[in-house]
């Protein structure tokens, strides 16, 4: 380096600053923080959360060490074993429409249209708006008696009765579908949208010359260069829509009779509800090995591809 | 430019205002404003708004005034009293006095103060504090966890007009005769309305009562057997998935306490099970409100309590209590402010101020002049008296509380109303609550 080069005439930095000179010093100075930080509010609430589900803690009275009997326990519950078909269900389904919806939206977007940053600025709107607020808004319109879906439909002749979009259990877990769809597909369309903008138009000129078809184009040239892109997006909307609690909590609740309870759902009722807070963290944890399982598959695909 | 010491600065604002700092040191005691005692009171968002505004505007200060001290009221949403006094708990810190709904108080009891001083005095001035007030707010053993503050009545709420149109002049008093009215309005596209979803006040409100009037019950008296799936409970269950085909708007399954409200006011139904607040609207906003005839709506409600059943008839209502945290550093003074609230005249402001949507938990208030104001009002003031507790014909206690917060007995009916067969949905709610009754 300069510094070292030029011996013995400019002032030598302290040996304490040199020492960052050293990459792997630095590299750990440079890490420290985010280290502090998320051991601190990841490693050391999950591993509390850990120690909490192996004793019998309630609310407001210590419990001992129980071991593995919360887990035990949840097994052997019939309204946890639907929570957790309830989850893989509603996590498989949204995230393959999203994925669909969320590709074709980008497609659409990344050609040339007048008023072109206006529509992507509107396309954002159901991921900006607070879930809380829209998930109200939806929650009108799936009304048993006032839905204006319902009503749209009656006075178009298509239904002659009542659709009860949340009262029926598969008309429940698919109107929690189709809201986290409704909300999920811009965070796919934009992310797949910066995605698709880095592929070079040349590729697909110099394709296009050799004759290809826009379908072939598509799926030989743009599909395996975006494919590291939207397997990471993939991942985050997997892990966000398996730990989903509001939308199910505003809309259903979970009911009707528990048809569209979720782990977080489910875990937020035995722990704040019932008092039961070391069960609710065991079924929090029970989360845990099933997405350790997905996002670990996920990631070594990843890797494979791009290092393909 | 004049140089100013930071000093003279800390001197100068000590000088001026007691509060500084520098005034502080001086005087080596804290400032008065350090020492004067706070309240903070954490209770739901009152479905008769008008009640909130008096608390803030009148009640709350005057109580300051006499007590002295500073009281904090927050308002939370029914749903969320459960959340806050979870981390209140956890976190030994938080409000002072947190408002509970039925059976928290047994939930809770190891995190609360003992108030039953204050609730035998307030028992004896009054004439006495209801059984199932007792038996939500203590243990059995002398200590009361909460002290009982109101009841919030479940009465149906009907459409007088349209039950005359249908042959019935009064609202029926058994469930073969509901079952009957309900058809015939059914069929007239005005079906009665309630909820089976997973909500605090109107399903459990509806299910249990319906259950107890069958002779189905949970667990015996020891708190502990659970007898549920008996011949009794099965009937009800069969009986209520015809009932809910003939009768019932089949939307219910998916409501929440305010669906049946805006069902009922926009009139798609003809009568359900609801606190008072659907009349209270009702004359709330007269000229909105009107039937279909024109008149204002409120003139055509009325209110009756739940029918009977082979096994009688039965009530279960949202009983609020206010707790005393045990993590609070002004046990004394939340206790003050309680006994000040529960004094005839203060609490007289809040009973008014609901016109009947909240009734007492104490005898004296049944003969109030109040009652007597609006006849429409009149069946809410036995609420209390013919309540029942969930957990019958055990204790309401933390067992009971987890039966009810799972909605066990709310999801029987609703599983077989869905094309369970009644037995079956028997035997998962038995097998649901012997897990909680074992563990």
């Amino acid at each position: 380096m300069a510094v070292t080069a030029v011996s013995g005439v400019v002032n030598r930095p302290i040996p304490r600053l040199r020492r960052l000179e050293d990459e792997r010093w630095l590299a750990l100075s440079l890490l420290t923080p985010t280290a502090i930080l998320l051991g601190l509010f990841i490693a050391y609430p999950f591993f509390e959360g850990v120690m909490l589900s192996m004793t019998s803690t309630r609310v407001g009275i210590d419990g001992q060490f129980v071991g593995l009997k919360n887990f035990h326990k949840i097994w052997n519950d019939s309204i946890f074993r639907t929570s957790v078909w309830n989850t893989f269900w509603y996590t498989g389904v949204t995230t393959v429409f999203k994925l669909a919806l969320g590709l074709w939206l980008a497609m659409l977007l990344n050609r040339h249209f007048r008023g072109k940053a206006l529509v992507r600025a509107f396309i954002l709107l159901p991921f900006i708006i607070p879930t809380v607020l829209s998930t109200f808004a939806w929650k009108w319109m799936f009304d048993p008696t006032f839905s204006v879906i319902n009503w749209t439909l009656f006075q178009l002749g298509i239904i002659t009765q009542r659709i009860n979009w949340l009262g029926d259990p598969d008309l429940a877990m698919t109107s929690i579908i189709i809201v986290n769809i409704w909300r999920g597909v811009p965070f796919f369309a934009i992310s797949l949208l910066a995605g698709l903008q880095t592929i070079s138009p040349e590729l697909q000129e110099a394709a296009a010359i050799d004759g290809a078809r826009p379908w072939q184009r598509f799926w030989h040239v743009t599909w395996p260069l975006l494919l590291p892109v939207t397997m990471v997006v993939v991942l985050f909307s997997v892990i966000q829509t398996f730990a989903d609690f509001q939308l199910v909590y505003i809309l259903t609740g979970g009911g009707p009779a528990n048809a569209t309870h979720l782990f977080a759902t489910y875990a937020y009722q035995i722990g704040i509800g019932t008092g039961l807070l070391s069960e609710g963290a065991a079924i929090s944890l029970a989360m845990f090995p099933f997405l350790f399982l997905i996002v670990v598959v996920q990631l070594l695909y990843i890797r494979r591809v791009e290092t393909r | 430019m004049a140089m100013t010491k930071r000093r003279s600065v800390l001197k100068l604002a000590g000088g001026t205002a007691l509060g500084g700092m520098a005034g502080i040191l001086a005087t080596g005691r804290t400032p008065a404003y350090a020492q004067q005692k706070t309240v903070h009171w954490l209770k739901w968002v009152d479905f008769v708004p008008a009640t909130d505004q008096m608390f803030r505007r009148e009640l709350l200060p005057q109580a300051e005034k006499d007590l002295g001290m500073k009281i904090n009221l927050e308002t939370v949403n029914g749903n969320d009293l459960q959340p806050r006094l979870t981390a209140g708990i956890q976190s030994g810190s938080g409000p002072d006095v947190i408002m509970s709904f039925n059976s928290y108080t047994h939930l809770y009891a190891n995190s609360v103060v003992d108030v039953a001083a204050l609730a035998e005095e307030v028992g004896k001035r009054e004439g006495g504090i209801y059984k199932y007030a007792q038996a939500i707010c203590s243990n059995g053993k002398g200590v009361y966890m909460g002290m009982p503050w109101t009841v919030i009545g479940g009465m149906i709420a009907y459409r007088k007009s349209w039950l005359d149109e249908v042959g019935a002049t009064k609202f029926p008093d058994t469930w073969e005769s509901y079952r009957e009215v309900a058809k015939k309005l059914k069929a007239k596209g005005r079906p009665f309305g309630q909820t089976l979803g997973h909500t605090f006040g109107d399903a459990p409100g509806f299910t249990y009562p319906y259950m107890w009037s069958w002779g189905g019950k949970e667990v015996e008296a020891d708190g502990k057997t659970v007898v549920i799936n008996s011949k009794a409970t099965v009937d009800s269950v069969k009986f209520m998935t015809a009932l809910w085909k003939e009768g019932m708007d089949e939307g219910g399954l998916a409501w929440d306490d305010t669906n049946n409200n805006r069902a009922f006011l926009s009139q798609t139904i003809s009568a359900t099970l609801n606190g008072a607040s659907i009349y209270i609207e009702s004359l709330r906003k007269p000229d909105q409100y009107k039937t279909e005839k024109g008149m204002p709506l409120n003139k055509d409600i009325l209110h009756a309590p739940l029918p009977k059943g082979p096994a009688g008839q039965f009530g279960f209502h949202l009983l609020q209590s206010n707790m005393v945290m045990k993590y609070s550093k002004n046990q004394d003074a939340a206790k003050q402010f309680l006994s000040w609230l529960h004094h005839e005249a203060n609490y007289r402001k809040f009973f008014e101020s609901q016109k009947g949507f909240a009734t007492p938990c104490t005898a004296k208030w049944e003969n109030d002049k109040l009652w007597d104001a609006d006849p429409v009002m009149t069946p809410y003031k036995v609420a209390a008296k013919l309540g029942q507790a969930p957990g019958f014909a055990g204790p309401p206690d933390a067992k009971a509380q987890e039966g009810l917060s799972k909605y066990i007995i709310t999801d029987m009916y609703a599983k077989a109303v869905q094309g369970m067969p009644a037995e079956e949905s028997v035997k998962w709610a038995e097998s649901e609550l012997k897990k909680i009754y074992s563990a």
